[in-house]
């Protein structure tokens, strides 16, 4: 059967729907109303994939990581380069489509949150392109631990709002960004960053990064005249995965890994493995699977990954997950830190450490899989902004060692 | 008709304190004297907030007293039990964001309701498209699900959200969060008396109403006020003398 999710409420299976104020009810529907109309324009759909081509520099190669191959010893890993994107990464491709939309329903600021800053860099720069006012969120943890990406943002125009409340991080980032939209929506859209809130968004985000299962998908039949056997890809809110994921769901050979984040450990209280131990609960205007205590209170996620750092998981992962679809494992700081390291070794490729838990996790199926088999891995973001983070950490444990 | 509308259809300027359970030097012990504070100073209702780690809806103020209460271990089964042993006459509305009671169960808290004074129930990120999580099981219980009509909320909309309103009608007189002051436009008289134009189901007017003259106008235009950041400030600071003075005085315009 084909898949055809969400259905008109907005829910994947039991997740989803739209958990938000009545202030916000009428922008919502007149946001699903603007999509709907905008995927039949084809004026619109005309300028984004000009953007997409001339501005993005779409499409990105399927690159096959020969190397890597090698040293995992098994399964042919291609990497789906979204670290050659502008910007660095997957989240220019909705933050375009987005941008596009707001100035088709008239609205002329935009605001978004941003957890490591790269969704905050991509909308602060779709923003720039089309000249509209940008205001970004980000939690006041990730102010200081991303500060190069702040300094990006205001060089692009945008104003960075420092959140100080709860944990300071990326799930009171979006706290404040939606708080901010409730107060200015009627000239304000609200850019959210992954297939999360309130319904259409997680519909929205998915569709406008499917270009990247899409191109892998054509990009791999022309290479192997086949399908590959597994899709790889590491899981925050979830756009990255979503986006290779949802071209291949009708194609049942095709196995689906969704790498969440271990932090130090899922039998710690520090990691952000959001499907592996959360349960279905109410954040950010979604029905979800969420971390969070035995009185339905939000716990805090843990990631050496500030993109991954989220205690949610968008509703359509949680419906995959629930149907068997997708499968969700986990990888920790270390893991990812080693799958850092050994791509850019390999195959002078620097991954983000968000890219680098889907690496981490890519290296191990190759090797139970077997040398037959072929798998597509989504490089998702490029490691530029993690260098320092990564430096500070392994001097400071060869400090410890000696 | 139940009896949350049927103590509010009773008279005009009704006024409902809202107050964060646990938020008490006592923790959830202090409850029962806040209620009976309130219920002798002339509310209408009172509406008891549970604490949530994530309120989008709500401002700076109740934010932090929801904290206070985590901080002391509230929860909603906590409170629930609390109010069992509460004896009041003036009626009781919860306030809860919708993930708490998702957790503890819609039918199981709807039962344990049934053995507490409270008969409303006000969720803020419980839109009408959603309201099938909690109607069908309190439709014939003593117990209102509270809609909220918005600024933004269109007329069609409107007509939609009271047709088959219980309680009363909240109406949410800002594009904003909770406790966020002077920030009424001028409009806002006339949507609040073409609101209230709408239905026999009585209008109460919320969000950022501080001082007398707020009361005083919305008292005008709609059958009440609800009040919460103001309260929740003045109570933190052990202001109760100021509290019962506002609240005698609003209920005397």
């Amino acid at each position: 059967m084909t898949y055809n999710q969400p259905n008109n409420k907005g829910f994947y299976g039991q997740f989803g729907g739209q958990f938000v104020p009545e202030t916000l009810m009428t922008a919502v529907k007149q946001l699903e109303e603007a999509y709907v109309d905008s995927k039949k324009d084809p004026l619109f759909q005309a300028e984004l994939k000009e953007l997409l081509k001339d501005y993005v520099g779409r499409e990105n190669p399927l690159y096959y990581a020969k190397r890597l191959t090698e040293y995992a010893g098994g399964a042919k890993i291609y990497l789906k380069r979204e670290d050659l994107n502008h910007t660095g990464a997957h989240k220019i491709n909705n933050a375009l489509g987005q941008v596009l939309l707001a100035k088709k329903m008239g609205k002329n600021k935009v605001i978004a949150e941003t957890g490591a800053g790269q969704h905050g860099v991509a909308s602060a720069t779709a923003a720039a392109l089309f000249g509209m006012e940008c205001t970004i969120y980000m939690g006041e943890e990730d102010v200081k631990r991303q500060s190069l990406n702040v300094f990006r943002m205001e060089l692009l125009g945008a104003k960075v709002h420092s959140v100080t409340d709860g944990s300071r991080v990326l799930k009171d980032a979006v706290n404040a960004a939606l708080r901010a939209w409730v107060a200015q929506v009627e000239d304000t859209h609200y850019v959210m960053g992954s297939v999360l809130g309130p319904h259409p968004f997680p519909q929205i985000v998915r569709d406008y990064q499917a270009v990247i299962g899409q191109e892998a998908r054509a990009q791999f039949l022309e290479k192997e005249n086949k399908l590959p056997d597994a899709l790889v890809a590491c899981v925050g809110g979830g756009s990255n995965s979503m986006g290779l994921f949802y071209p291949f769901v009708n194609d049942e050979s095709v196995a689906m890994y969704g790498v969440e984040a271990a932090g130090l450990g899922i039998d710690t209280p520090h990691h952000a493995a959001t499907i592996t131990k959360g349960r279905p609960g109410v954040l950010h205007g979604t029905l979800m699977d969420v971390l969070q205590d035995e009185n339905g209170q939000m716990l805090e996620a843990f990631s050496i990954s500030a993109g991954l750092d989220y205690p949610g998981i968008g509703p359509e992962h949680s419906y995959f997950n629930a149907v068997g679809r997708a499968k969700y494992v986990d990888i920790t700081d270390e893991e990812a830190l080693e799958g850092f390291k050994i791509l850019s070794r390999t195959e002078g490729i620097i991954p983000a450490l968000e890219s680098s838990h889907a690496i981490a996790y890519a290296v191990k199926l190759a090797k139970e899989l077997g040398a037959d088999k072929s798998m597509i891995v989504c490089l998702s973001g490029r490691g530029d902004k993690d260098v320092v983070q990564v430096k500070e950490r392994l001097e400071a444990e060869k400090e410890v060692k000696k | 008709m139940k009896t949350l509308q049927m103590t509010l259809s009773n008279k005009k300027n009704n006024f409902i304190p809202y107050i964060m359970a646990g938020d008490h030097e006592k923790g959830l012990e202090g409850l029962k004297e806040t209620i009976q504070l309130l219920e002798q100073a002339g509310s209408s209702a009172i509406e008891i907030g549970v604490p949530f780690s994530d309120p989008v809806a709500d401002g700076p103020v109740i934010e932090q007293a929801g904290l206070r209460a985590l901080a002391r271990n509230v929860s909603l089964s906590s409170i629930l039990e609390t109010l069992k042993t509460i004896d009041t006459k003036v009626p009781l509305v919860i306030m809860t964001y919708f993930n708490p009671v998702y957790q503890f169960g819609i039918e199981k808290f709807v039962a344990a309701l049934e053995k507490t004074p409270v008969k409303g129930l006000i969720i803020p990120d419980l839109p009408k498209e959603h309201e099938d999580y909690i109607k069908p099981f309190i439709n014939d219980k003593d117990i209102c699900l509270v809609p909220l009509v918005s600024l933004t909320t269109p007329l069609s909309r409107q007509k939609e959200l009271v047709a088959d309103a219980e309680g009363f009608i909240y109406a949410v007189a800002i594009n904003g969060v909770t406790g966020k002051e002077n920030a009424y436009s001028n409009q806002l008289d006339q949507h609040l008396k073409a609101l209230s134009s709408l239905t026999d189901v009585p209008v109460l007017t919320g969000f950022g109403i501080s001082t007398l003259s707020d009361v005083d106008r919305f008292n005008k235009v709609s059958s009440g006020v609800i009040v919460g950041s103001k309260i929740v400030r003045d109570l933190h600071e052990g202001k109760e003398n100021e509290v019962i003075k506002f609240i005698e005085n609003a209920i005397n315009f």
